[in-house]
């Protein structure tokens, strides 16, 4: 059985690199990638699990760091947009549809349509990415254009 | 960031978890049992609960058991909404999966949290409570195998260091004649201001509700009623509102009024489809 108590010392493998970290055991995800290593592509919105913008890939599945402590991320593959390159099929088919506006959103919206590919290499039916797409939120209310982009994704690949 | 330290324990077995309650319980500290957590650091970082210690049962394999044999339908306490609903094993409570929370959520949320979690709706406990389901309990006094409805009155009654394992779905359930009817305020991604689901054995129709009371219920009286053919769809669905186990719930997403408007509308569409064959 593995026990923590008190700040411990976790590894995690994010972007096909491991890192070590200390670590509280009530430390989210969120917090260790960006204070701890630097990645502050998953952004703090609200910190409930409402908005997606703090959105990472575990193991190919959609994840929200605010929800997930570091300690559980442990022997899973961890993914942030900076584990994208910048040139993944997804960031381009962002910067075709304009699929941002102040883009504080970007990154967890670039994440759930990273792992939508993942999951569903082929483009699977528009009720699946609706579906997925409502897991993220966009103030600035570009959904069409990220939808679009969603598309392109598919089509550039 | 959660302002407070707890500890984290990740057991491999049933018997390593119900251990470390005790141990934790016996040096005076409070420990909860934690699957997704989502509900649990929501929690903590609001300061709603503060535990000494979270006992994460992921890696106990009994409780991510997603399987069908021996003429039943077993999952683990720990498996996601997301793996239900992908498995598509028991279309209902796949249904009712995919209504809670959004895809994302639903990738961490775990069956045993929603339904021993603190949020009243506890939306999965619908389809196991008209499929006569059992669930497996452990705890310091070792393993139990009941009805689920004997440990579920709208919230689970476990004993203290208890959590749950497993839920058994009966064969029969799996591929029955079902409804399910999330009603929301404004979003389709909300916590329900009705949600009537229904699943149908030997022609009988068993209904079960939540959002509409404070807590999840399937009533025998109300069923007797839904099932009374003398009377028309309209009738039946407004004699339903006279036999709820408490006064409708309302709150900000909807007063009782209009839950109790909703649940009469939603309840006389359903018969309607339900005799004209469109389920």
């Amino acid at each position: 059985m593995v026990r923590y108590d008190g700040k411990t010392v976790v590894s995690l493998n994010v972007n096909n690199e491991t890192h070590e970290v200390a670590a509280r055991p009530s430390d989210l995800l969120l917090d260790v990638l960006r204070e701890q290593l630097g990645l502050t592509a998953a952004k703090p919105g609200c910190k409930n699990g409402d908005c997606g913008a703090c959105t990472v890939m575990v193991d190919g599945w959609p994840a929200k760091s605010c929800l997930m402590l570091a300690v559980e991320a442990q022997g899973h593959a961890i993914v942030t947009v900076e584990g994208l390159g910048g040139t993944a099929a997804v960031q381009k088919a962002f910067v075709e549809a304009n699929a941002f506006q102040c883009g504080y959103c970007t990154s967890g919206f670039l994440m759930v349509c990273q792992a939508l590919k993942t999951q569903h290499p082929a483009m699977p039916e528009e009720y699946v990415i609706e579906e997925w797409l409502q897991s993220n939120l966009c103030r600035c209310t570009g959904y069409q254009e990220i939808r679009k982009a969603v598309h392109m994704m598919y089509d550039m690949t | 960031m959660i302002p407070f330290d707890f500890i984290y324990c990740r057991p491999d077995s049933l018997k390593e978890a119900s251990d470390v309650y005790i141990q934790l319980r016996n040096e005076g500290k409070t420990a909860v049992y934690y699957a997704g957590g989502s509900e649990i650091i929501t929690m903590c970082r609001s300061g709603s609960i503060r535990p000494d210690a979270v006992i994460d049962i992921k890696n106990i394999p009994e409780c991510t058991v997603l399987k069908i044999d021996a003429q039943k339908l077993h999952i683990g306490a720990a498996c996601t909404l997301n793996q239900i609903k992908e498995s598509k094993f028991f279309p209902l409570l796949g249904l009712a999966c995919g209504r809670i929370a959004d895809h994302t959520n639903q990738c961490r949320i775990s069956l045993g949290g929603n339904l021993c979690g603190t949020i009243i709706y506890r939306e999965t406990s619908l389809p196991l409570m008209l499929s006569d389901a059992d669930i497996t309990l452990y705890g310091p006094e070792g393993q139990r195998t009941v009805p689920f409805l004997a440990v579920f009155n709208g919230r689970m009654q476990l004993k203290a260091g208890e959590f749950a394992v497993q839920v058994h779905i009966p064969d029969w359930a799996l591929e029955a004649r079902c409804a399910h009817i999330k009603r929301t305020a404004n979003e389709k991604i909300d916590y329900p201001l009705v949600n009537v689901t229904a699943l149908w054995k030997d022609g009988f129709m068993r209904a079960a509700f939540c959002g509409i009371c404070s807590h999840p219920f399937r009533s025998g009286q109300i069923e007797a009623v839904l099932n009374d053919r003398s009377l028309s769809c309209d009738v039946r669905a407004e004699k339903v509102l006279g036999l709820l186990p408490e006064p409708p719930y309302g709150d900000v997403e909807g007063s009782g009024k209009y839950r109790a408007f909703i649940l009469r509308n939603t309840l006389s569409s359903l018969l309607e489809d339900a005799e004209n064959g469109k389920i």
